[in-house]
């Protein structure tokens, strides 16, 4: 049989009128999709399962956070109380800004204002590294009041809390040392939350140096609408965290 | 619908006397153009190679296993390498071979072909996802080369964050890797699925292969992550030295066991349900008729994966979850049955009254019948609250999934390997060789692994390296067994091998089979279809084979 019609060269309906315009070669259309549509579809729905497989992600160490907190409530409670919640508050605050201007950065793509597109990309990055600014701050916090896990973990003050000035209940030296397990999992958890916020920025400064060359101004918008949806969702990610963590049995007089 | 009429016919086509001059094999030439290819075939092989090797790899291990166990004395090696040996078998078997068996090879051949498209809708994530097969596999040999790792492929905590000096980070960061390696292949399989169908390729018309592959991907999903952050806080543990899962630091080991019987568990079903699949394929295309129950079989595939989520707990009878939830938990174990039962009744009745020939691929086959007929069997007992009791930790247990992973998943590889292979090369392999393969496969595995039922039995436990002496004779029939079954293994390997330049031409369709792969060339262009083909008739229809014309053949390959 006569093969000679499939052509050799695999990209046989990839044309990008635009990219032409521009001298550009867009990777818009691919070989193997019989239409932009599809593409589009399967390029979707691939980010849902995605954000799925992270969610179980997550969702792991979400399971062993309740059952700690049920286990060692009263250690839990006292750690908790050491996070600073204005710096929790103003991150989440943070984090809320960059996901708005994400959505409109989603918007300015879909209109294909490529201007518009590339200054909401650059405000997210904005807001999304300030998030991991303070985030360090928090980390530093810990080191310096022996709160990190292993090593030079101090538990007297959970012991002992008078003589550091504090006005927690005491706790018996061995739910004391339940703390520990407190601040991993705290460490784990948005330590885990921070990962994804720098993978998100990298790609970040990536996205917006492709837009910058006017690749998402031509309707062709699956990268940067999936992007969107993988920053909500750390977005989303932190929006758990920041009560379980931070705010959840707050007593009185902390 | 009587199929008897039809012959198979073991010849070249006529038409393609030759291997196609131009095909996804000799498309671009050069090394380079195989380590940066998108095309789903091409990975397909890249996975086959790498897999076969691991798998002796693995194999090697179950080798000294096996020699150690010879004798009652411990004299070839000392407990602690005996440990390091059985859990590279497990760790390399389970992560290397088993999981990315069926799926990474003959899915990512087939699937796009069977739906008609022409190529996963993630060309490049399930390159990288080769890569990182690759790389986890590289840890998890450099964790064997420093030293080892002895905790058994479970990674159980506490002995594997506190107590044991040994490479659990490196083969842990290796497992943690392939994992993701797992998911991209499940999340490819998947879109594919829902996205790519050719026009008239409906739910149910789709081959089996896919929707026990669709199944297997769900749990792929789901389950995959579990593991990877189970695995995270194990290394964390022990790198930190805090305890999530240490008893001693406050944390809780059977925290650890959910977690991780949360993936295990279901990774069962991600190593068989792919191997159903190649059953259903070659049970159909040797009896000549459409698989019995066609929607049955299609829906009990997706109800093992989500049964499989809810049984967890049954690996956990004896460490102390509570009576109530352990009767619970027996209970949802033999409802898991249930669907794998419809598909061997199923596939009975699919034989009953077929006109049945034993190629090669089909006595593969029946060999996944009987033995994981028989593993299954045992599996319900050992669900049995009562009896899992006594027999766990002992060979019992060693014989059941070796029965239902080997017996079952490698026979069904072994099978679909067959099968496929003149799509997949161009070329048959000589039937004689092939047959005895089959047949000492098969004769080996039951030497090797029945006189494990009754070492179990008698009460011998896994995981030692010395026995007492009265359990002697039935541990050297079963390493004698093991060589039997070595041999098996090799078989293929070589006139496989060799069948690659002397092999007979196989043309488009050696077995007369139904499925769109069949009616393109061998092996395929890298487009797979000229024009994407218009799907008009169930799976399996076996008339509308006899009715075709050639004429139709060239439309489509
Ligand atoms: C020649 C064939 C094989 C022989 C003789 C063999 C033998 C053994 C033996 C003696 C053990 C140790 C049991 C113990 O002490 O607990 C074992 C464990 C195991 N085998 Fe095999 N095996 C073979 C093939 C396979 C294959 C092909 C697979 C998977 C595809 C496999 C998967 C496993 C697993 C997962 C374990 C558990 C390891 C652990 O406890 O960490 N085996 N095998
Ligand atoms: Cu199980």
């Amino acid at each position: 049989m006569d093969n000679a019609i499939v052509a050799t060269h695999p990209h046989t309906h990839e044309t990008a009128v635009a990219a032409e315009h521009e001298h550009i070669v867009l990777p818009q259309h691919r070989h193997h999709f019989e239409t932009k549509e599809q593409q589009r579809e399967a390029a979707t729905f691939g980010m849902w399962l995605f954000l799925l497989t992270e969610i179980m992600f997550f969702g792991g160490l979400f399971f062993a956070y309740l059952l700690y907190r049920n286990w060692y409530h009263d250690a839990f409670v006292v750690s908790s109380n050491q996070l600073s919640i204005p710096l929790g508050a103003a991150n989440t605050a943070i984090l809320i800004t960059s996901g708005f201007f994400m959505a409109l950065g989603v918007w300015a793509a879909e209109v294909q204002k490529k201007g518009l597109l590339v200054l909401f990309l650059v405000l997210t990055t904005f807001f999304g590294v300030a998030f991991l600014g303070i985030k360090a701050v928090e980390y530093h916090e810990k080191w310096e009041k022996h709160h990190i896990p292993g090593a030079h973990f101090d538990v007297s003050e959970f012991i002992n809390p008078q003589a550091y000035g504090l006005k927690e209940k005491p706790l018996a030296p061995d739910m004391a040392q339940k703390t520990q397990v407190f601040f991993f999992l705290y460490f784990a958890m948005t330590g885990m939350h921070a990962f994804h916020m720098i993978l998100g920025v990298g790609l970040l400064f990536w996205l917006t140096w492709r837009a910058n060359r006017g690749e998402f101004s031509s309707g062709y918008v699956a990268p940067i609408e999936n992007f969107g949806l993988y920053w909500h969702f750390v977005d989303i990610v932190w929006l758990f965290l920041f009560p379980l963590l931070y705010l959840i049995n707050r007593h009185p007089g902390s | 619908m009587s199929a008897t009429s039809y012959t198979i016919v073991n010849l070249p086509d006529q038409r393609t006397a030759t291997i196609p001059k131009r095909n996804y094999l000799n498309n671009e030439d050069g090394l380079l153009s195989w380590l940066f290819t998108g095309d789903h075939k091409r990975i397909a092989i890249l996975y086959l190679i790498s897999i076969t090797f691991f798998f002796f790899i693995g194999g090697a291990f179950a080798g000294l296993i096996r020699l150690e166990l010879l004798t009652p004395q411990p004299d070839l090696v000392a407990s602690d390498t005996y440990n390091k040996f059985f859990s590279m078998h497990g760790i390399v078997m389970i992560f290397l071979f088993l999981v990315p068996s069926v799926p990474a090879t003959l899915g990512n051949f087939l699937i796009p072909i069977m739906l008609g498209a022409k190529d996963l809708a993630f060309p490049k994530v399930n390159l990288l996802s080769w890569y990182l097969y690759w790389i986890g596999g590289l840890f998890t040999l450099a964790a064997l080369v420093l030293g080892g790792v002895d905790t058994g492929w479970t990674f159980t905590t506490p002995l594997s964050t506190h107590y044991l000096n040994t490479h659990v980070v490196t083969a842990a960061t290796g497992v943690f890797i392939i994992g993701f390696s797992s998911i991209f292949t499940g999340l490819n399989f998947i879109v594919t699925i829902h996205r790519m169908r050719a026009p008239g390729m409906t739910w149910f018309r789709m081959p089996l292969f896919c929707w026990s592959n669709y199944a297997a991907s769900i749990l792929m999903v789901l389950g995959t992550p579990v593991l990877a952050i189970t695995l995270v806080l194990v290394a964390l543990e022990r790198l930190v030295g805090i305890g999530v899962f240490d008893p001693t630091k406050g944390g809780d080991p059977l925290l650890f066991q959910h977690l991780f019987w949360f993936y295990s568990h279901p990774a069962v079903y991600i190593m068989i349900l792919p191997g159903m699949g190649v059953i259903s394929e070659v049970i159909s295309t040797f009896s000549r008729k459409r698989v019995f129950g066609y929607t049955a079989v299609a829906f009990s595939s997706v109800a093992i994966a989500l049964f499989g989520f809810f049984v967890w707990a049954h690996h956990m009878f004896i460490m102390g979850v509570s009576n109530y939830s352990a009767l619970v938990f027996s209970l949802l174990t033999m409802l898991v049955a249930v669907p794998s039962a419809i598909k061997i009744f199923n596939w009975a009745f699919t034989l009953q009254k077929g006109s049945i020939t034993f190629e090669t691929p089909m006595l593969y086959a029946f060999g996944f019948l009987g033995l994981f007929t028989i593993g299954g069997m045992t599996g319900v007992f050992l669900g049995a609250l009562g009896m899992d009791i006594h027999l766990t930790e002992t060979y019992f247990i060693v014989a059941h999934f070796h029965f239902v992973m080997v017996g079952g998943m490698l026979m069904a590889f072994l099978a679909g390997i067959h099968f496929w292979w003149p799509k997949m090369t161009g070329r048959m392999y000589p039937e004689s060789l092939s047959k005895l393969a089959a047949v000492t496969t098969f004769i080996g595995f039951n030497l090797t692994f029945l006189p494990q039922f009754i070492l179990g039995y008698l009460g011998m436990p896994r995981r030692y390296h010395a026995y007492p002496p009265e359990f002697q004779v039935l541990n050297v029939l079963s390493t004698a067994g093991a060589t039997v079954l070595g041999v098996g293994y090799m078989l293929p390997l070589l006139y496989l091998g060799w069948s690659l330049k002397y092999g007979a031409i196989a043309g488009n369709n050696p077995w007369q089979a139904t499925g769109l792969e069949w009616q393109i060339q061998s092996p395929p262009l890298t487009e797979n279809f000229i024009e994407t083909p218009v799907v008009d008739h169930e799976a399996y229809d076996y008339e509308w084979l006899a009715h075709k014309t050639a004429q139709e053949v060239t439309t489509v390959g």
